[in-house]
């Protein structure tokens, strides 16, 4: 039964990512011309309240499900590579409307468009394996 | 309860609850972030025997698989069970897309214009599906992760190559927005 709780964490974002119109493409054209400050709350509320979590699982060294530590990997530092692949990926998320958890969510409710934009964001990242040896970073 | 599950949830509902889902995974001993799941079924696909960054252990990524299957699942159980009829976006956005010549702003989640399944087969599908997609695909990767891992995971971590990424997916969807979309929708 471990794998049914991955499932029912996907299954509430999906829900949640609906309810809350995150998986429209309207929705991103308001972020991006700053007209809503929809899509700013839910990001900012998330990201403070994650952030008092991790704050509070560090210092009480809370454990997994498992009874493992959780850890937090740091990013490795690099500029050109956060900021050059950034650029691209903010040029597809304002194009499609939706980044890679919405693209999954749109499929569940049926837009078959949108399998096709998930096949090539599939091939996207296969290139971009290809020439990462290649790429500033 | 049901009349108030049907209704658009606000932002302090939504922001909160997403951040419930990363707390969940992180007990759970993982790490919220979705495009991850792009490398893990290039590698299932066997990319990985002609490209090293596919050749990894992904196995201990199956659980990210899981997640958006249950992402599919919960998807098509609001569609049918939970809908709200209409989304209301801000008059300004209504009319700023109007102006660039973007006839329907009001069917749900994805303009007709663009995303209908006849569109596939015109340049301007094409570009919106493929170009759009492969963009994704691509520079999520580049950058290492996505609104979920960056934005979301990373910014709560303190991590100042989040920051760099978010401010890059900014420099992306405001050049998109600004100034190429008006092109894209005259396809």
């Amino acid at each position: 039964m471990k794998a049914i709780k991955y499932i029912v964490a996907g299954v509430l974002f999906g829900i949640v990512m609906t309810k809350s119109e995150v998986i429209s493409w309207y929705r991103i054209q308001e972020m991006f011309r700053f007209q809503s400050f929809h899509m700013y709350g839910i990001i900012a509320s998330a990201v403070l309240l994650l952030m008092l979590a991790t704050f509070l699982i560090k210092k009480y060294h809370l454990k997994s499900v498992y009874g493992q530590p959780i850890i937090f990997n740091d990013k490795k530092r690099s500029i050109p590579r956060y900021l050059i692949g950034g650029t691209f990926f903010g040029l597809g998320w304002a194009m499609t409307g939706a980044c890679p958890g919405p693209l999954y969510v749109l499929i569940g409710h049926g837009f078959a468009a949108i399998s096709l934009v998930l096949l090539s964001a599939l091939l996207g990242t296969y290139v971009y394996g290809l020439l990462r040896d290649r790429l500033p970073h | 309860m049901l009349d108030l599950i049907k209704q658009p949830w606000p932002w302090y509902l939504a922001g909160p609850l997403i951040a419930l889902v990363a707390i969940l995974l992180l007990f759970f001993g993982k790490s919220f972030g979705v495009s991850a799941t792009l490398r893990t079924s290039c590698s299932i696909l066997g990319a990985g025997k002609r490209t090293r960054f596919f050749d990894y252990n992904w196995k201990k990524d199956r659980w990210n698989l899981l997640f958006v299957l249950g992402a599919i699942v919960g998807g098509l159980l609001t569609s049918q069970l939970l809908m709200h009829p209409e989304i209301t976006i801000s008059q300004n956005t209504v009319q700023d897309l109007q102006a660039i010549g973007l006839q329907d702003t009001t069917s749900g989640f994805l303009p007709n214009d663009l995303f209908s399944i006849g569109s596939i087969f015109s340049i301007r599908g094409f570009v919106v599906f493929v170009v759009g997609g492969f963009l994704i695909g691509f520079g999520a990767r580049y950058a290492g992760g996505c609104t979920s891992g960056h934005a979301i995971s990373g910014l709560s971590n303190l991590q100042i190559p989040s920051l760099i990424a978010v401010i890059g997916f900014f420099i992306g969807g405001l050049l998109m927005t600004h100034f190429l979309l008006p092109y894209i929708i005259q396809l």
